[in-house]
């Protein structure tokens, strides 16, 4: 298989969108704090971060309520999912072929 | 030249790209902050209560229907173990947490337990029923069949090395069925001596 960086997408350029889409790819569900917690990021920071993913339909929210509190979580899509294993490929085969 | 090194770069980034993807799963996925040395100290408090239900409280369950006068003693000496044991699992992995720099409240911890409690419930009903009933006897197998389950399922969502230790539980639990009168022995074995040499694995596997 021939690879190139440019078959990379460009959304998981960022180490913290790289970071949402692992955490997300493992859990079910994560709310905007525990995503906070495990990336150790600002609020606004992620806040970007997710927007950028949610443009790329690769996660996604569900709003609920607990106790009368709204409460927002995210999930990663069928796309997302796909877009990420393919990175991860990706990612695989070129330090193969670099090796 | 110049251009060897942005290679050389990318190639890094790469890399660091896959182990941090790596270690972002397990972190948001295992709860790592579990201690070998709770698990030690479980098993000693384990064989302790057992060394005194036994050689104090001279309880000496040899049927299922056992009939001993002064049964509030030893509830109250297994709850003490119990607590004891569920306070240091919590200061010690709250330790680990925090040197790491992580919460031991979190989504993953969280998770953990709820996946624990659900057996631990369920025996712990059956285990009201027996003493309502005078089943002494059955009390050691099922309270480590379903502590093994509960591991079992904990195994998911921390260390691997759980679910064994889940499996040993349950297995002792089965075999003690048609061993009712050693249901102590069979008790310190597994809430004791299992703990323990649970424990000194983590702490020299992961620990050190």
């Amino acid at each position: 298989m021939k690879v190139s960086v440019n078959d990379l997408h460009k959304a998981f350029e960022n180490r913290i969108r790289l970071g949402i889409m692992s955490v997300l790819a493992v859990n079910d569900f994560l709310d905007f704090n525990s995503l906070k917690d495990y990336l150790d990021v600002t609020d606004g920071n992620l806040a970007s971060h997710i927007k950028t993913l949610e443009k790329e339909k690769f996660i996604d929210i569900e709003k609920r309520f607990i106790d009368k509190k709204p409460n927002t979580r995210y999930f990663i899509t069928e796309k997302g999912k796909k877009a990420f294993e393919d990175h991860l490929k990706v990612l695989e085969a070129i330090i193969k072929s670099q090796k | 030249m110049y251009l060897k090194v942005l290679f050389m770069n990318k190639e890094k980034d790469h890399l660091k790209d896959i182990s941090e993807i790596r270690s972002m799963m397990e972190r948001s996925s295992k709860f790592l902050s579990l201690s070998g040395w709770a698990g030690i100290m479980a098993g000693i408090y384990g064989l302790t209560g057992a060394y005194v239900a036994h050689f104090v409280f001279n309880f000496k369950p040899d049927s299922t229907k056992y009939l001993f006068y002064d049964f509030g003693e030893i509830i109250l000496l297994a709850l003490a173990v119990l607590l004891l044991s569920l306070i240091t699992a919590v200061l010690f992995s709250k330790k680990k947490a925090s040197d790491k720099g992580e919460k031991i409240w979190n989504s993953i911890s969280k998770r953990l337990l709820a996946n624990m409690a659900v057996p631990l419930i369920v025996g712990g009903v059956l285990i009201i029923f027996y003493i309502a009933n005078d089943l002494y006897g059955l009390i050691a197998p099922t309270s480590l069949i379903f502590y093994g389950l509960s591991l079992y399922n904990a195994g998911n969502f921390t260390i691997r090395e759980v679910r064994f230790m889940g499996f040993v539980q349950i297995g002792l639990g089965l075999i003690n069925i048609w061993f009712l009168e050693y249901g102590l022995i069979f008790w310190a074995l597994g809430f004791g001596v299992t703990h323990i040499l649970y424990g000194i694995y983590i702490h020299i596997r992961h620990e050190r």
